[in-house]
């Protein structure tokens, strides 16, 4: 994480240098991000999850993994707002629990997979010829597994834990951010200002991660934002399929599977876990657009 | 265009081989041994070292990897543990069953997509429009193995109108239809909207409609076409997407098709089945891919002539400057 | 007196984008005879190209907007025919050439078929026909007809302009709208793009509305000229008034910003400053702020139209008195 930071610092520091007025740009693009209503309402959503999986005993007073046999499917009421599961557990504090786990596994995988595919992209965008080559080829391997099996195979070959779900996604997510990176890296890397940076011996690292990555942020940070979304999908249907968090940990995924059983009698049990997700990935997906709009204008559509 | 084809299909052997030697070595390295898994916990040492000598399990991962690729070359991806059937056969039962989904699935998605995308860029910014925008955004977002428990439960548990598994008539494949092709409709959608909007904004737009054009016609004749490439990568991709991403419907509405294989291949520590498995979809995928290559061409006079240019007897001619 | 083809009296038209109204074309008015061509001069943003969208009926409404004045075509007004009877008029009597050909013509159809497709929108004929006429009006612009199945990346930025021009008069119109037709061309295909609309223009007897920045172009072409800033005529006149006689000053200005051959002057001078925001048009003059004769009297209040001499006309307050 304190790598991401640095990173982050150093890239802020040289947007500014590189961007001309680069404060009132940041600005701008606040202001246009707050216009969008659609994107502030996903900005309060994700920030409310993120408090709720800080600190999830703010909003419930029942432990999620506490099982209590006589209250067993209890249907949604003021005692148990989304009711209780086949073991009696609280559905509301174990979606409110989930909450910790999804973000975790969304935010990791994402940092992971955007630090690694980010490298390997802008590597190749920038030296072109074999290294080109060989790390797309590598890419186009990645890309050739359906997501799905790829993580799938990865949690059974490693085992189901926390994280070797990370580590599965992650390497499943890597692509994406290679490509995005690679594609901007070369339309940057012609440009008069790189040549300016050659022109006064900057090496090409320097080169790199001042000059060529902080103008290729804005499709970088979209794909991040909008990953988080479908991380959490697939992280919670890896589980959904038995090959993700063990139990009892509170997961909304594997809620919703150990549900199933259950669909013909009790709907809260299912319900109210995927609603949660959806809600989640909704709230990410509308972060995501709104900040595409506001980072790039001419994308708006 | 054929030499392209050509190319391409010799380009995919490469990524092949890697898909191959990943999807071996996590079978081969994932924990717990393949015998115990095959023969039961009564087994006893003899039987898994036979087992195992049979199987050629004992050879060195090297070795195993190499023999397997040279079976797959031949379109022998061994037997199943489970079954002893042929695993090309196991894959051949399953896949046409995946396939038709899949493809229903996209042929709901690209049709209600691309209208809804159509409509809402043409009335940019009405309630129609807001509402599918919306629309959309709850489709990306909703876990697919969720939406297939919920439909079960209103259709099958509530209201009885249709069946919660199995593949046995037409209704069977609605939900699992339905439920599979979400995630695209929305995605085709909102494609379809951007890039029909920039389109409508083009200057050959203008042109149209100063012909005197009727503004349907404008839309679908010069706009749409013009809009249509973009649809096309995303409602492709999506399709190579569902042959592997059926895995979790096929679990929710307990339908054997490649993913559900697949799945319970793991599971059962089938390492044939899953290698063999995996390898066919993403073989699969990559023709799906290069389908959408040709049929850009197609599509796309630009790109068609950067083809066929090598065989063309008019060369592009450049205007004389006198 | 030859009749009026085209008669624009007073026009309005805005563009509303979020809380901002951009006031693009504010009281126009202007006359073309038939078989005139009409010079209508003016920088970037000054509304030459909105007078021309109002006239075709294309104006993109959201945003834009004709909020008054009248558009008479042979005396009707195209501001009430309904946009059916719109349809029968574009491409048919009154055709539009577009400044950029690299994008006017649609990548994804052959030339042939978008040249033929308006043969077949305001003409009773085949789809064959069409074609063959299309392939007609290819050779007229001076392009071989064979190449009709060829698509417009296979031809360089004069040839589709070429294309373009064959669109707009395959139906014979009587009015030509040239909106900047040589601006993105290469200099020395600019003369020859000028030269062919001239000669079809006169070979057709089409009248002719020629919107550039470049009073070059203007005098090769045109016999009347109209000068356009921040969506008012503020000069208008036959050639030789404007050429001669310029009179406003912002059309003096322009004259000092091209070079000379014929006299020795030391430097050009550039009219100063900017035109002004058109979301907020100052009261008055709308050149008072760069013009060097302005006076109080500029900054407010309307400034009068003035006719000088026969058929010259300037909106300046220093005429005032000295109508003719």
């Amino acid at each position: 994480m304190a790598a991401i930071k640095n990173k982050k610092q150093a890239v802020n520091a040289s947007s500014n240098e590189v961007a001309v007025g680069g404060h009132g740009q940041a600005k701008e693009i606040i202001g246009r991000f707050m216009r969008n209503k659609a994107a502030v309402f996903g900005l309060v959503i994700v920030a409310f999850l993120l408090i709720a999986a800080m600190f999830p005993q703010l909003f419930t007073k029942y432990d999620p993994i506490a099982q209590d046999l006589r209250a067993r499917f209890l249907p949604p009421s003021s005692e148990h707002l989304f009711g209780t599961d086949e073991y009696g557990r609280d559905i509301f504090s174990r979606v409110i629990y989930g909450c910790r786990t999804s973000m975790e596994i969304g935010l990791v995988t994402v940092a992971i997979s955007c630090v690694v595919g980010v490298v390997i992209g802008a590597v190749a965008g920038f030296y072109s010829g074999v290294t080109d080559n060989v790390l797309m080829r590598f890419i186009d391997i990645l890309m050739a597994i359906p997501n799905t099996l790829l993580g799938i195979s990865i949690v059974a070959a490693l085992g189901s834990t926390i994280p070797n779900l990370i580590i599965a996604l992650s390497i499943g997510s890597i692509a994406g951010y290679a490509r995005v990176t690679r594609v901007s890296v070369l339309s940057t890397k012609g440009t008069e200002y790189v040549e300016a940076a050659y022109s006064t011996g900057a090496s090409d690292a320097r080169i790199i991660f001042k000059y060529i990555l902080p103008n290729c942020l804005a499709p970088i940070i979209v794909q991040a934002t909008m990953s988080i979304a479908t991380t959490i999908m697939s992280a919670t249907g890896l589980s959904f399929l038995g090959l993700g968090v063990p139990p009892p940990t509170p997961e909304w995924g594997s809620m919703a599977s150990s549900a199933r059983a259950y669909i013909r009698d009790y709907w809260w049990l299912v319900t109210f876990p995927g609603l949660a997700i959806m809600t989640a990935a909704f709230s990410f997906n509308l972060f995501g657009d709104g900040l595409r709009d506001a980072l790039d204008p001419k994308l708006k559509t | 265009m054929l030499k392209y084809i050509f190319k391409r299909i010799i380009m995919m052997i490469p990524v092949m081989l890697g898909v191959t030697f990943i999807t071996f070595s996590m079978m081969y390295f994932s924990p717990g041994e393949t015998a115990d898994y095959i023969l039961g916990e009564l087994a006893t040492e003899e039987d898994k070292a036979l087992f195992n000598e049979q199987n050629g399990l004992n050879r060195p991962f090297i070795v195993q990897y190499v023999s397997y690729v040279a079976d797959a070359v031949t379109g022998d991806f061994g037997i199943s543990y489970a079954t002893r059937q042929p695993v090309m056969k196991e894959i051949m039962s399953a896949f046409p069953t995946t396939m038709k989904l899949s493809l229903w699935a996209e042929v709901f998605a690209i049709v209600i997509g691309v209208t809804l995308g159509v409509v809402s860029a043409v009335k940019q910014y009405s309630f129609l429009d807001n509402a599918t925008r919306m629309f959309a955004m709850i489709g990306v977002s909703l876990p697919s193995f969720w939406e297939g428990l919920m439909l079960i439960i209103l259709f099958s548990v509530v209201l009885g109108w249709l069946p919660p598994s199995g593949l046995s008539s037409w209704k069977h494949w609605i939900l699992p239809a339905f439920t599979l092709s979400t995630w695209g409709l929305a995605a085709c959608m909102r494609m379809t909207r951007s890039s029909m909007l920039e389109a409508i904004r083009e200057d050959y737009v203008r042109t149209a409609r100063a012909k005197g054009q009727s503004e349907i016609v404008v839309i679908m004749k010069h706009a749409f076409r013009n809009a249509v490439l973009p649809i096309i990568t995303v409602a492709g991709t999506d399709f190579a997407k569902l042959l592997g991403g059926a895995a979790v419907i096929e679990t929710v509405f307990s339908i054997n098709g490649i993913g559900k294989l697949i799945v319970d291949g793991i599971n059962t520590k089938n390492a044939p089945l899953v290698q063999g498995g995996i390898l066919f979809v993403a073989i699969a995928m990559s023709l799906i891919n290069l389908m959408i290559d040709i049929i850009y061409a197609f599509v796309d006079p630009r790109i068609r002539s950067q083809y066929v240019s090598g065989k063309k007897t008019k060369a592009p001619k450049k205007e004389k400057v006198s | 007196m030859s009749e009026n083809i085209l008669e624009i009296k007073d026009l309005y038209v805005q563009y509303s984008a979020g809380k901002d109204t951009v006031r693009a074309v504010n009281g126009i008015t202007l006359s073309l005879e038939k078989g005139e061509s009409l010079g209508l001069v003016g920088e970037t943003g000054a509304g030459k190209t909105t007078t021309a969208l109002s006239i075709m009926g294309l104006i993109p409404n959201p945003p834009g907007k004709i909020t008054g004045g009248e558009i008479l075509y042979r005396g009707e007004n195209l501001r009430e025919k309904s946009e059916k009877e719109m349809r029968k008029i574009r491409g048919h009597e009154i055709s539009m050439i577009f400044q950029d050909p690299m994008t006017a013509l649609n990548p994804m159809l052959t030339v042939g078929d978008q040249i033929a497709e308006v043969i077949r929108l305001h003409q009773n004929v085949t789809k064959a026909e069409a074609f063959q006429r299309a392939k007609e009006m290819m050779e007229v612009v001076g392009i071989e007809g064979g190449r009709a199945n060829e698509y417009p990346h296979q031809f360089s930025g004069g040839m589709k302009q070429r294309i373009v021009i064959a669109i707009a008069l395959a139906c014979n119109p009587s009015l030509l709208i040239a909106d900047e037709p040589t601006t993105a061309l290469d200099v020395t295909i600019q003369a020859q793009v000028l030269e062919l609309i001239e000669q079809l223009k006169r070979k057709y007897d089409t009248s002719l509305l020629l919107i550039t920045h470049d009073l070059g172009v203007v005098a090769e072409v045109c016999n009347k000229v109209a000068i356009i800033y921040a969506g008012e005529i503020v000069e208008y006149g036959t050639l030789a008034h404007i050429y001669k006689n310029p009179s406003h000053p912002y059309t003096i200005g322009l004259f000092g910003s091209i070079p000379n051959l014929n006299e020795t002057v030391t430097r050009l001078k550039p009219i100063p400053g900017l035109m002004p925001d058109p979301t907020k048009l100052p009261e008055g003059c709308a050149f008072a702020e760069r013009c060097g004769e302005a006076c109080e009297k500029c900054m407010k209040g309307a400034v009068p139209y003035i006719e000088i001499e026969p058929g010259h006309m300037v909106r300046c307050t220093k005429f005032a008195g000295k109508e003719n």
